[in-house]
């Protein structure tokens, strides 16, 4: 989708800033969101849509103005209720249980063989070329335009990319596509390639001296140039 | 309640939202509370730049294994012991006198988790997601690197599931260090290419 998400090239976010000894996590809450989400994967609440695109939905001026932790759990909470599992209701109604009890916290479970299961997720190696047999339609060097597509649904195809030119430079496999449409339907795995682009077709004559962009393509992203 | 209505943004808010959240997947046995307390010890303690820091390190002592690691950086990483989530496929990319590779991820803020942890704030803000691409080389004097114009600048959009690390170049006058003194100098803004390693004698 054509959301605020999609920041690359964008102007006025200010000055970079940087934070010296940085904690993982600078709120407790922030590490149980983590978690959480975690915890969900198995329970697919993103189905048929995914994570991203349930954080891409937050509304402009939502995703604005919270952070990465708000952000995934905001997108926690509406998955846990798209897919039923709570209703807003209860999450109105327990929510005020904890702001009249400040000193209250969540009851617990303690379940050793999920945290194995999750634990195996943190660690796994999950090789992401898919043997579907399709044969690369690209060779290194040759020369591609990005499709100039605006789908509505879940893309990695970034705005400041489309109807640009760039190089072939790898072919990395093929992987599984990400677009999903409105409806979350999905398409079969694709080659993939990492593509480059020259900072100048990007950006016109304002863009900053020898600098190169490199992002990976999908095949169903590029055309023949 | 509408959006603004709930809207105050402050910690207190965002905690009482996930203290009700985790309080109702518990009730309902969807999540476990000792699962969600390994996430956040593992990645407070286990999974952090200072894996990263050791790949670096083997790298440059080790220059058959720099020669995997930069062809097959999964491969060559987990050698070392790390695989995990947000780390399926890793490539890495090496700077040199006259190529400074940098990593931003414009649509999320993908991060290759095993190698350098969770992703600090400065990589998942606005500023540095929006202008990566289009001014690296102001983004680097935000760091305070000011890059000679010569100096191939090379920003890699993090868009797909691979990952990206860079490997930061060896600074001169560390050839007498330990292995272990080596480690303690490679920072992680280095690894996704926004600081250079500094030698020690430099730093002060």
């Amino acid at each position: 989708m054509n959301g605020i998400h999609d920041m690359g090239g964008m102007h006025g976010f200010g000055e970079v800033t940087h934070e010296e000894n940085e904690p993982v996590f600078h709120e407790s809450w922030e590490g149980r969101v983590m978690g959480i989400r975690r915890s969900l994967v198995k329970h697919k609440i993103f189905e048929p849509y995914n994570f991203r695109f349930t954080v891409e939905s937050l509304s402009p001026s939502e995703y604005l103005n919270s952070s990465y932790y708000e952000r995934h759990l905001r997108a926690a909470e509406n998955g846990a209720i798209a897919k039923g599992f709570i209703t807003k209701e209860e999450m109105d109604e327990r929510m005020e249980f904890f702001r009249q009890n400040p000193d209250a916290l969540p009851e617990r479970r303690e379940d050793p063989k999920e945290s194995e299961q999750i634990q195996k997720i943190t660690f796994m190696l999950e090789p992401l070329h898919r043997d579907t047999g399709a044969t690369p339609g690209f060779n290194v060097g040759d020369v591609v335009r990005a499709r100039n597509i605006n789908p509505q649904g879940h893309t990695r195809l970034p705005r400041y990319i489309r109807g640009k030119t760039g190089i072939v430079v790898k072919y990395y496999g093929n992987h599984d596509f990400p677009d999903i449409d409105m409806n979350g339907n999905k398409s079969e795995p694709q080659p993939i390639y990492s593509v480059q682009f020259d900072a100048e077709e990007l950006w016109g004559a304002t863009a900053e001296v020898n600098q190169l962009l490199f992002i990976d393509m999908w095949e169903g992203y590029i055309e023949p140039a | 309640m509408s959006i603004e209505e709930h809207h105050h943004h402050d910690e207190s808010y965002a905690e009482l939202r996930t203290k009700a959240l985790e309080s109702l997947l518990v009730e309902k046995g969807l999540i476990a509370s000792n699962a969600i307390d390994d996430v956040v010890r593992t990645y407070e303690q286990d999974i952090g730049p200072m894996n990263g820091a050791k790949v670096v390190v083997k790298a440059w002592t080790d220059p058959e294994y720099k020669k995997r690691l930069l062809e097959e950086g999964t491969s060559a990483i987990e050698e070392v012991g790390f695989t995990g989530a947000q780390g399926a496929q890793i490539v890495v990319l090496e700077n040199t006198d006259d190529i400074h590779n940098m990593v931003v991820c414009t649509l999320c803020s993908c991060y290759p988790w095993p190698v350098l942890g969770l992703p600090p704030s400065w990589y998942k803000s606005e500023a540095y997601r929006s202008r990566a691409v289009v001014e690296p080389r102001a983004v680097l004097k935000d760091f305070g690197l000011e890059l000679d114009p010569a100096v191939n600048v090379r920003v890699w959009d993090s868009n797909s599931e691979i990952r990206y690390m860079v490997l930061p170049q060896r600074p001169a006058g560390t050839d007498g260090m330990t292995e272990e003194e080596l480690i303690e100098i490679v920072g992680r803004d280095s690894m996704i290419g926004v600081a250079v390693v500094e030698s020690p004698t430099s730093v002060r």
